[in-house]
C-alpha cells in the first residue's frame, strides 16, 4: 500500500509540471564570514519580493563560502540535477565570473541582485543574463555628481586598491569634475588612522571613499574620532553607508552625504509595502539596497513567472525583458545590455530622536541613466 | 607491487565510469565535483611531495597553484583579445601549449622562492614561504589588465585534438587522465633515488650532507618540481572552471591545501586525493542542508584530528591491520 | 614635521595592538610548542563579549572586565578540551587542530551573534581628541591603546623576569625538558600559560573594538601580521614580539603614509599611488622575509 502510494505520488509529480507546487529558484550567496550579512540580506530580499509578487516559488539557498570552486560545484547541482532554470543571489563579482558564463551555456537564466561585473555588461552580455541593481561604475559617478552639485571643487578621493575601488575613483572623478586626489588603501586594511592624517593635512573640500563591510564601518569610525567628522565634508556612494554599516557605526555616521537609487521613505507603494513586509519580517535588522536589489529581483522574476505560467527559458527571457513589474526605486527599465537605466538621488544622514542615524532623501541627481558599457554590447 | 597495480588499474577504472554512472542516476553534477576533487587533490599531493616527504611546510603553495591558474588565463586573455603578453608572447587556446607554459612558469617561480625561503627551516620557513605567497597575492589583485580582484573569465575551455571541450565528460576524462600521470609520476619519484634522498634529508639532513650529498640542491629541486605540479592543477583548475581568480592565491587557499594534505594523511601517495574528497565534498553537500555548515565540518575535522594519527589513511590503515 | 609625529603615534599604537596579541602566541608557541591558528578568534570573543556586554548596559568600562574573562575562560576551555592533546603532536596535527577550531569559533559567533557587525564606540571619557601639539589634535582613545599596550608590556617584563612563575615560563621556552625535571606540575602552568595568552588576545580585541568593525572572521585579518611578529621576534621571546611588532607597525604606517608620494617623485601620479600601495601592503612580508634571511630564528630567538 505504502509502496503504491509512493507510485503514485511519482506519476503526479511527473504528470504536473514543477510550477504547480512553485517553481524552483536557484539561490547562491554568500552566508559566511565577514561578508555573511550580505548574503543574508539578499535571501531575505527575494523571499519578501516574491511572496509580494504572488508568485508561487520554491528558494533552494546555499552558501558559496565566497568561493568560485564552490559556487560553481552548486550552479552544476542546480542546473543538471534539480531542473533549475533561473539563478540568482550571488553578491561577490569573484563568484559569477565563474557561475554566471556556465548558467548562461546551459541554458539557464541568471538575474543578479547585486554583482555585476563589466565584461558581462559590454561585449559578453547575454540575452539570458539580467542585472537588476547597478552596474559599478554609475554607483560611484552619482557621487561625483552629487558632489558637484554641492560646489566642491576639491576632492580626496579613498579607495581600496583593486579593480572595483579603482573603478570607484574613477567614475567619482568622471563626474566630478574639480582636483581630485587619489589615495588608494590596502586591500585587507582596517586601520586608516595614517590616511585620516593625509585628509587632514590635504584639507580638502571633500572627502570621498568607498569601503563596503567591515573596511567601511572602520573607515567611519575613524573618522569621526579622528576629528573630521563635521570638518570636512563626506560624499559616499551606497555600498560603504548601507542600514547595516551605520548600524555599527552609530552617531559617527550623522552628518554625512550619501548617494542612492533606493531609500526607505520612498513615496512609492512598492516601496512602502516592502518597507512595511520588511519590519514585520525582520524587526531587528535594518533594511540595506542589498535587500531591496534582492526584493526587485524577487518583483521581476515574479512578473515574468506569473506572466509565463511555468518555467520556458526562452518566454521568461522575454518576459524578464519587459521588466514589467512596479519597482520599488519608482522608475526602472532595462538598458540594451539588460542593466538597469535607473535615477540616483542624494541623501543625508541624520540623526533621529535617539540620535542614531537615519538615511534621509534630498533631491534625484541624476536621472534615467545606464552605464557607459551598453554601447559595446551587441545581442 | 602486482596487487597494488590491480588496485591502481581499477580505482582507474571506477574513476573513468563517474560520468556514466552520474548521468545514469541522475547526479550528473558529481562529474564536476570528483574533476575538481581530482585537481584540487593534484594540488594537495603537489604539496604533500614537499611537506610529507621531504618534510617542507609549504605554507604558500596556493601561490604556484594560482600561477599555473593565470598562465592560461593570460594566454587566453590574449588570445582571445589578439594581442601579445608583454607584446612579445602571443596568446593562445591550446591546451597542449598552455599547460607546459603552466608548469614551466610555476616551476621558475617555486625554483625562485625556494632559493631564498630553504635558507631558513621550521617554523621561519612556513612564515617566509606565505610571505612570499603573499606577494604573488598582493600583485595579482592589483593586474587591471587582468581583472584585478575580479579575476579573468576563460570564455571557452582550451582547446585539444578538436575533442569537444564544451562536454562535461570529455573534460572530466582529460583530467582523469592528467590526474593518473601525475600520480603515477609521484609514485615514481617518491621510490626513485632522488626521492630516497629527499626522504633521507627530511630524517637527518646532516647524514645526508655527510654523505656527499648536496642538500640544498636537492631541496630546491625538489621545491620546483613540487610547485611545478600545483601549476598544473591550477591550469587544469582554471580550464575546468573557465575562471581564474586571486582568491586562487589567498593564504586561506594554502592552509585549505595544507589541511587536505593533512586530513589525508601526511606522507602518502593517496591521501591527499582522500583529503581534498573529504573537505570539498563536506563543505558543498553539508551547505545543502544547513547554512551553518562550518560547524560540523569544524566538529568533524577536529574529531579526525584528535581521534586518528595519520589523518584518513592512517584510519584506514588501522582498519586494515584490525581486521587482519 | 606635524604630519610625521601623527604617522609615529598610528605606527605605535598599531604595534602595541600587534604586541598585545603576539606576546601571547608566541609564549604558547615557544613554551608548549603548539602552533595555534585560532588564536585570532580569542580575539574576536573578547571584542564581541565587550562589545555585546557594552551595547547592554551602556557602559565601556562594564564591557571591558566582562571582555577580559570571557576571552581568558573560553581560552582555558579550549585548552583543556583541545589543545591540551596537542602537545605531543606534530605542528601538522596542530594546524588541522586549531583550523577545525577557527571554524567552529566563526560559525558559533554568527549563530549567537548573526551575522551583523556589533556597534561600538569608545567610552565618553575618551571620545574626544587631545592637542599632542599645537595644530595636531590626536583621538584620545588612541592615546588610551597605547598606554594599556605599554603597561601590558611593563606588566609582562615584571612578571617574565621578576616572579617565579616568570621563571618557569622563561626555563620553559629555552628548555621544556628541564623544566619537567623540575617537578612543576607542567599541565597547571601551560593551563595558566594559555589562559593569559588568550586574556591578552582578549584585551587587544576589546581594545581595536572601538576603532575597527566587530564582525565575523576579524580574528583572520590580524592573524597573519600577528604570526609575523611572533617570527621575526623569535619564537618564544616577548622582548622579541615587542620589538618586532613596534618596528613592524612603524614600518607598515611609514610606507602606507608616505611611499605613494616619494614614489610620486618618480613617476605619474595614479601609477605611484597604485604601486605604492601594492609594497606597503606587502611590507611587513619583505620585512620578515629579510629579517630571516639574515637571521634565520628571528630577532632574540629564544634558547639560542
Amino acid at each position: 500500500m505504502k509502496r503504491l502510494l509512493t507510485t503514485a505520488g511519482l506519476m503526479a509529480a511527473i504528470a504536473f509540471p514543477a510550477w504547480a507546487e512553485g517553481t524552483k529558484i536557484g539561490v547562491i550567496t554568500t552566508l559566511s564570514g565577514p561578508a555573511g550579512y550580505l548574503g543574508e540580506q539578499i535571501r531575505n530580499g527575494l523571499q519578501l519580493g516574491f511572496d509580494a509578487a504572488g508568485a508561487k516559488v520554491e528558494l533552494i539557498v546555499e552558501d558559496d563560502t565566497r568561493d568560485p570552486n564552490v559556487g560553481l560545484q552548486i550552479a552544476d547541482r542546480m542546473l543538471n540535477e534539480e531542473g533549475i532554470k533561473i539563478l540568482t543571489g550571488i553578491v561577490f563579482s569573484n563568484v559569477s565570473g565563474a557561475v554566471v558564463p556556465e548558467t548562461l551555456d546551459l541554458g539557464g537564466i541568471y538575474v543578479s541582485p547585486n554583482a555585476a561585473p563589466s565584461p558581462l555588461a559590454g561585449a559578453k552580455c547575454h540575452p539570458n543574463y539580467f542585472v537588476v541593481s547597478w552596474q559599478n561604475d554609475s554607483l560611484h559617478e552619482a557621487s561625483g555628481a552629487a558632489a558637484k552639485k554641492l560646489g566642491y571643487k576639491t576632492a580626496v578621493a579613498l579607495a581600496p586598491n583593486y579593480q572595483a575601488g579603482k573603478d570607484a575613483i574613477a567614475g567619482f572623478t568622471r563626474e566630478f569634475g574639480g582636483e581630485v586626489t587619489e589615495i588608494y588603501t590596502g586591500v585587507e586594511q582596517s586601520d586608516f588612522a595614517g590616511e585620516m592624517a593625509q585628509i587632514r593635512d590635504k584639507a580638502p573640500d571633500v572627502v570621498f571613499q568607498f569601503h563596503p563591510g567591515g573596511q567601511g564601518i572602520a573607515f567611519l569610525k575613524q573618522y569621526q574620532q579622528a576629528g573630521l567628522l563635521g570638518t570636512i565634508p563626506m560624499v559616499l556612494s551606497e555600498p560603504s553607508y548601507d542600514g547595516v554599516i551605520l548600524k555599527a557605526v552609530g552617531p559617527a555616521a550623522v552628518g554625512i552625504t550619501g548617494t542612492t537609487h533606493w531609500n526607505d521613505d520612498f513615496d512609492n507603494e512598492a516601496s512602502k509595502a516592502m518597507v512595511a513586509a520588511w519590519a514585520a519580517a525582520y524587526p531587528e535588522t535594518p533594511l540595506t539596497t542589498y535587500a531591496q536589489q534582492a526584493y526587485d529581483t524577487g518583483l521581476l522574476i515574479g512578473s515574468a513567472l506569473n506572466k509565463v505560467g511555468g518555467d520556458d527559458v526562452a518566454a521568461l527571457s522575454a518576459a524578464l525583458k519587459e521588466a514589467d513589474f512596479a519597482s520599488t526605486r519608482g522608475s526602472f527599465a532595462f538598458g540594451p545590455n539588460q542593466h538597469p537605466v535607473q535615477d540616483w538621488y542624494l541623501t543625508e544622514i541624520a540623526a533621529d530622536d535617539a540620535g542614531n542615524p537615519k538615511i534621509v532623501t534630498k533631491e534625484k541627481i541624476r536621472e534615467a541613466v545606464g552605464d557607459v558599457y551598453a554601447a559595446d554590447c551587441k545581442m | 607491487m602486482k596487487r597494488g597495480h590491480l588496485g591502481l588499474l581499477v580505482v582507474f577504472v571506477l574513476l573513468a565510469l563517474v560520468p556514466l554512472v552520474a548521468d545514469a542516476t541522475g547526479q550528473s553534477s558529481m562529474t564536476r565535483l570528483v574533476g575538481q576533487v581530482l585537481i584540487l587533490g593534484m594540488a594537495a599531493a603537489s604539496l604533500n611531495f614537499i611537506l610529507g616527504f621531504g618534510g617542507m611546510v609549504s605554507f604558500g603553495h596556493a601561490a604556484f597553484y594560482g600561477i599555473g591558474g593565470y598562465v592560461v588565463g593570460i594566454l587566453y586573455h590574449h588570445f582571445d583579445a589578439g594581442t601579445a603578453f608583454l607584446g612579445l608572447i602571443p596568446g593562445t587556446d591550446q591546451l597542449l601549449l598552455t599547460l607546459p607554459a603552466a608548469v614551466i612558469v610555476s616551476g621558475l617561480a617555486a625554483a625562485l622562492v625556494g632559493a631564498l625561503a630553504l635558507r631558513t627551516g621550521g617554523v621561519q620557513f612556513i612564515m617566509i614561504t606565505l610571505a612570499f605567497a603573499q606577494m604573488f597575492f598582493f600583485l595579482v589583485v592589483s593586474l587591471k589588465t587582468y581583472g584585478g580582484e575580479d579575476g579573468i573569465m576563460v570564455r571557452r575551455t582550451n582547446e585539444l585534438f578538436g575533442l569537444n571541450m564544451r562536454d562535461k565528460a570529455t573534460l572530466y576524462w582529460i583530467v582523469l587522465v592528467v590526474a593518473a600521470g601525475y600520480y603515477l609520476f609521484l609514485r615514481r619519484l617518491v621510490n626513485s633515488s632522488f626521492g630516497q634522498t629527499i626522504a633521507g634529508i627530511r630524517q637527518n639532513e646532516r647524514r645526508m650532507a655527510a654523505m656527499g650529498v648536496d642538500t640544498t640542491r636537492a631541496k630546491l629541486f625538489a621545491f620546483a618540481l613540487s610547485g611545478a605540479g600545483a601549476g598544473l592543477a591550477g591550469a587544469l583548475m582554471v580550464n575546468f572552471l573557465r575562471f581564474a581568480s586571486p582568491d586562487m592565491m589567498h593564504w586561506t587557499k594554502s592552509g585549505e591545501l595544507m589541511v587536505m594534505v593533512i586530513l589525508g594523511g601526511v606522507g602518502t601517495l593517496a591521501g591527499p586525493f582522500i583529503g581534498a574528497g573529504a573537505l570539498f565534498t563536506l563543505e558543498t553537500t553539508l551547505g545543502r542542508f544547513t547554512e551553518h555548515w562550518a560547524l560540523p565540518v569544524g566538529i568533524i575535522l577536529l574529531v579526525v584530528v584528535l581521534a586518528t594519527r595519520g589523518g584518513l589513511m592512517g584510519l584506514v590503515r588501522r582498519i586494515v591491520e584490525w581486521r587482519r | 614635521m606635524i604630519l610625521l609625529v601623527e604617522q609615529f603615534l598610528n605606527g605605535l599604537q598599531y604595534g602595541v595592538t600587534l604586541f598585545l596579541l603576539a606576546a601571547g602566541l608566541t609564549l604558547i608557541f615557544g613554551i608548549m610548542g603548539v602552533i595555534n591558528l585560532a588564536h585570532g578568534a580569542l580575539y574576536m570573543v573578547g571584542a564581541f563579549a565587550a562589545a555585546w556586554t557594552t551595547m547592554q548596559t551602556g557602559n565601556f568600562w562594564i564591557g571591558l572586565p566582562v571582555g577580559l574573562v570571557t576571552a581568558a575562560l573560553v581560552g582555558l576551555a579550549m585548552e583543556l578540551a583541545v589543545i591540551r592533546r596537542l602537545y605531543q603532536r606534530d605542528h601538522l596535527d596542530q594546524v588541522l587542530a586549531t583550523f577545525a577550531l577557527i571554524l567552529i569559533f566563526n560559525q558559533s559567533v554568527t549563530l549567537i551573534f548573526g551575522r551583523q557587525p556589533l556597534f561600538s564606540q569608545p567610552p565618553a571619557l575618551l571620545s574626544g581628541a587631545v592637542e599632542v601639539l599645537p595644530g595636531l589634535p590626536y583621538p584620545a582613545y588612541r592615546l588610551f591603546v597605547i598606554a594599556v599596550g605599554l603597561a601590558v608590556a611593563v606588566g609582562l617584563y615584571l612578571l617574565i623576569n621578576k616572579t617565579r612563575i616568570g621563571m618557569l615560563v622563561r626555563a620553559g621556552a629555552t628548555n621544556r625538558q628541564m623544566v619537567r625535571a623540575l617537578g612543576v606540575d607542567i599541565g597547571r602552568l601551560y593551563s595558566a600559560v594559555f589562559a593569559l595568552g588568550a586574556l591578552l588576545a582578549g584585551l587587544a580585541g576589546i581594545m581595536a573594538s572601538p576603532i575597527l568593525a566587530v564582525q565575523v572572521g576579524m580574528g583572520e585579518e590580524i592573524i597573519l601580521a600577528t604570526f609575523v611578529v611572533v617570527v621575526v621576534g623569535g619564537v618564544g621571546s616577548v622582548k622579541g614580539a615587542f620589538v618586532a611588532a613596534l618596528v613592524l607597525g612603524m614600518i607598515d604606517t611609514m610606507l602606507r603614509a608616505f611611499l605613494p608620494g616619494l614614489l610620486q617623485g618618480v613617476m605619474p601620479g595614479p601609477e605611484a599611488q597604485a604601486l605604492g600601495v601594492g609594497i606597503s601592503s606587502m611590507g611587513i612580508y619583505l620585512m620578515m622575509a629579510i629579517v630571516l634571511l639574515i637571521r634565520p630564528r628571528g630577532l632574540f630567538a629564544a634558547g639560542g
